[in-house]
């Protein structure tokens, strides 16, 4: 039996203007991710792809159609709110890790618990937020290198780091955005793994961004994108359940 | 939260913000230093004017003078109420001071003023600039034994000593010339073989007693001298009548080749002094009278140190003739007032110039400000212009901040993506540069504080060192009469001039962190 839709795209378009012609990227897609499943969104480059990921992720607004958030629209939603979302209901991870180079790893993994919460309630529940943090790290497997620096660390701890960062605040959707793109197959391995354990152990649904149709092949869910449009390639069918958003 | 971490983070990663902020750390002490030697100088200045002119003053142009000073002061004391806590009068008239220095006459036009030293040290300082410190507790026109400016070798002599010394070996060669003087008569007279003993014995005779005082002032030269010269003054055990010259008025100040101060007096304590001024008759004639110098007056104003001599009012009254024959009444050319403190001066003078008109009295009335003006406000002038100009160089500092936040900016601009995919607001994101900034600003001006307020405090060491190194002298002693530099901080102006520094480097980073809070996350992230 399938499982609830945590995310639903419909309709999205998107294009880019240069010089005064409009290049379209995303030529409306429409895309719904399950809870508690791997769904894999593959296609080539340019595909619009990560565009799509940006447009999910609230990073990016969609020139036309709309995204919900378990039910809830969030693609036009306040900046507060789209800020709330970013911060507390998904947890993101890039290609190219993004770590703060200023911040050691736990406070990388600190980071999302810092910009959710003011100054002074950060402060009462520090205690809290640092076990949290050394628990995602120790998740990770990399709490013995808390103190360290991202510039000494390997491109696989960094992605770990940067896994450990996404979850910090407890995302009910993890977007992962060719998270083995810049790995090693070895460490890339690993890093699937990791994120395979952490949707079986602790039920996490994510979505992942990938180029690589092996990858995709081990997905639950598969969709395929190109040239601006979406197809699925595999996984559970579509069920009248998200019938009642896209009404 | 983050914000703060940050900040802290660039401020200790990021070097090159720290060099931009080094102009607002040199602005921040050049203000505080500037500031505090000006108003150093300001008020020893203000202090000085001040102590040196009462606080509103009635001067009398006529030669006479104006008769009955008390029924002024009573007039007066009407006019200003309880506002009046101390009055003076004296007699000030121009005069010529002579002086003998080794047989040559040396002249200078000084500003003879009769006063009586107990009122006169009321009104304004007068004591405090004497150099015996027995006169500087209360001023005596009597010749002192020693001990005069302990700490100047020149005046190591002066007093009676000195004037026991110059009469003794004066006479000594007035004894001597005596004797050249029979011999080559004696040889003169054996030669035309004349006899003329009588004659030639009294005159050495007298010569030998000896006149002795300024033997060089030729009474024929002097009109209007008519014979102070008591015979009965023996110079070893009397003196004349006391006079405290002006400093500058008896001395020149040079730099030997060492590059020390070196003072020479033309006359010092135990020394007497011709005075020529004119009397207060209608047909005004010059009275010239010898004094003995018993002090020296220095208030570091060379204006005041070179014109100023001191005499007894009583005896310059008597003297120029301004005592009414008949009543008694004692005329003055000046009345000095002191007001209490915080008392509207100028209000004061209009109400004074109101009673006195000048249509009918050829009084004039200033207050201790209109008296020096021009200096005051001269200096006000100059403190107002440094201060703008020190503030340009701080925004101008501004604009290094500026540039090197954009470059920040720029360089952070994956992290700022990063930051926004994590759920930051733009006004966060912002927020971190204007902190940024912020810090920067005080720890810049913090230093500069600390740096400026050390300066200040071995400002003349410094002043010192700088010397042994060049060579040039930075403060010189003899233009400005003050020993050391004159520093007062004033918090006010340190936390003024933080303010100042640290709203400019706030100011400096609003557009980078503008810029920052405006990015596009998605093109943040992707930027290379």
């Amino acid at each position: 039996m399938p499982t609830p839709i945590v995310l639903t795209a419909r309709g999205l378009k998107k294009s880019y203007h240069k010089d005064r012609i409009d290049v379209p990227v995303l030529r409306g897609v429409d895309l719904d991710v399950r809870q508690g499943l791997v769904t894999a969104l593959v296609g080539r480059s340019g595909s619009g792809k990560s565009t799509l990921m940006h447009l999910l992720a609230t990073l990016d607004r969609p020139d036309e159609g709309e995204v919900f958030f378990r039910g809830n629209r969030i693609d036009n939603a306040p900046r507060v709110v789209r800020d709330r979302y970013r911060n507390h209901e998904i947890g993101i991870i890039f290609q190219f890790y993004h770590l703060l180079p200023e911040l050691s790893a736990i406070e990388n993994v600190l980071a999302p618990a810092m910009i959710g919460q003011s100054v002074w309630s950060y402060f009462k529940s520090r205690s809290e937020n640092r076990r949290r943090a050394e628990a995602m790290l120790d998740r990770v497997g990399l709490l013995h290198r808390a103190k360290h620096r991202p510039c000494e660390m390997s491109g696989g701890e960094m992605q770990r780091v940067a896994i450990a960062r996404a979850l910090m605040t407890d995302p009910k959707l993890l977007l992962a955005d060719e998270p083995t793109g810049n790995l090693d197959t070895e460490t890339g391995q690993e890093i699937l793994r990791l994120l395979a354990d952490l949707k079986e152990r602790d039920n996490l649904t994510i979505l992942m961004i990938t180029h690589d149709d092996e990858i995709a092949g081990s997905a639950d869910v598969c969709w395929r994108m190109q040239d601006g449009l979406i197809h699925r390639e595999s996984g559970v069918e579509e069920t009248p359940a998200f019938a009642t958003h896209a009404a | 939260m983050y914000r703060w971490l940050l900040c802290f983070r660039y401020l200790k990663t990021r070097y090159i913000a720290l060099a931009s902020i080094i102009s607002v750390t040199l602005g921040v002490a050049t203000l505080i230093v500037v500031n505090s030697v000006m108003s150093g100088f300001s008020t020893e200045m203000h202090e000085r004017l001040h102590g040196l002119a009462s606080d509103v003053m009635i001067e009398c142009h006529a030669t006479g003078g104006m008769p009955d000073p008390d029924a002024h002061l009573r007039e007066i004391e009407r006019i200003c109420g309880p506002a009046l806590v101390g009055s003076s009068v004296s007699v000030s008239v121009p005069a010529m001071l002579g002086i003998d220095f080794r047989g040559q006459q040396i002249g200078r036009h000084v500003n003879l003023i009769g006063l009586d030293p107990v009122t006169y040290d009321s009104v304004s300082d007068f004591g405090k600039y004497l150099l015996h410190p027995e006169n500087q507790k209360s001023a005596s026109f009597k010749l002192r034994d020693s001990g005069y400016a302990p700490d100047r070798k020149e005046l190591a002599a002066a007093g009676w000593s000195h004037r026991r010394d110059r009469v003794s070996e004066e006479r000594r060669i007035e004894k001597m010339v005596a004797q050249e003087r029979q011999m080559m008569a004696e040889l003169h007279r054996k030669a035309n073989g004349q006899s003329e003993p009588s004659e030639q014995d009294e005159a050495a005779a007298n010569a030998a007693k000896g006149p002795s005082f300024g033997p060089s002032f030729s009474q024929a030269l002097m009109p209007g001298s008519d014979g102070q010269l008591k015979p009965s003054v023996d110079p070893m055990e009397d003196q004349f009548s006391g006079i405290i010259l002006g400093i500058s008025t008896c001395s020149v100040r040079h730099r030997d080749d060492d590059g020390q101060v070196q003072d020479h007096y033309y006359a010092q304590p135990g020394d007497d002094v011709r005075m020529m001024f004119p009397n207060a008759a209608s047909e005004t004639k010059v009275i010239n009278q010898k004094f003995t110098v018993v002090d020296l007056y220095e208030s570091g104003m060379s204006e005041y140190d070179s014109t100023f001599a001191f005499v007894r009012l009583d005896e310059l009254q008597e003297a120029r003739g301004m005592i009414d024959p008949e009543t008694g009444v004692r005329s003055v050319t000046t009345i000095q007032l002191k007001l209490a403190e915080g008392t509207d001066l100028n209000a004061i003078r209009d109400a004074l110039r109101d009673r006195f008109p000048p249509e009918l009295y050829a009084y004039n009335i200033q207050t201790w400000r209109d008296l020096q003006g021009p200096l005051l406000s001269a200096v006000r002038l100059e403190t107002t212009i440094l201060n703008i100009l020190l503030f340009l160089i701080i925004a101008v500092a501004g604009f290094g901040i500026l540039a090197t936040f954009f470059m920040i900016v720029v360089e952070k601009t994956r992290d700022i993506g990063t930051l926004k995919a994590l759920g930051a607001s733009g006004r966060g994101v912002s927020s971190i540069f204007m902190t940024y900034g912020l810090l920067l600003g005080f720890v810049g001006s913090g230093a500069g504080l600390i740096g400026g307020l050390v300066f200040v405090h071995y400002i003349n060491d410094i002043a010192e060192l700088l010397e042994m190194f060049t060579g040039q002298e930075v403060f010189d002693p003899t233009v400005y009469y003050f020993t050391e530099i004159p520093t007062i901080v004033h918090p006010f102006t340190l936390v003024w001039v933080m303010c100042g520094a640290v709203a400019i480097a706030v100011l400096a980073s609003v557009l980078p962190a503008m810029r920052a809070a405006r990015m596009h996350p998605v093109q943040a992230l992707r930027f290379e």
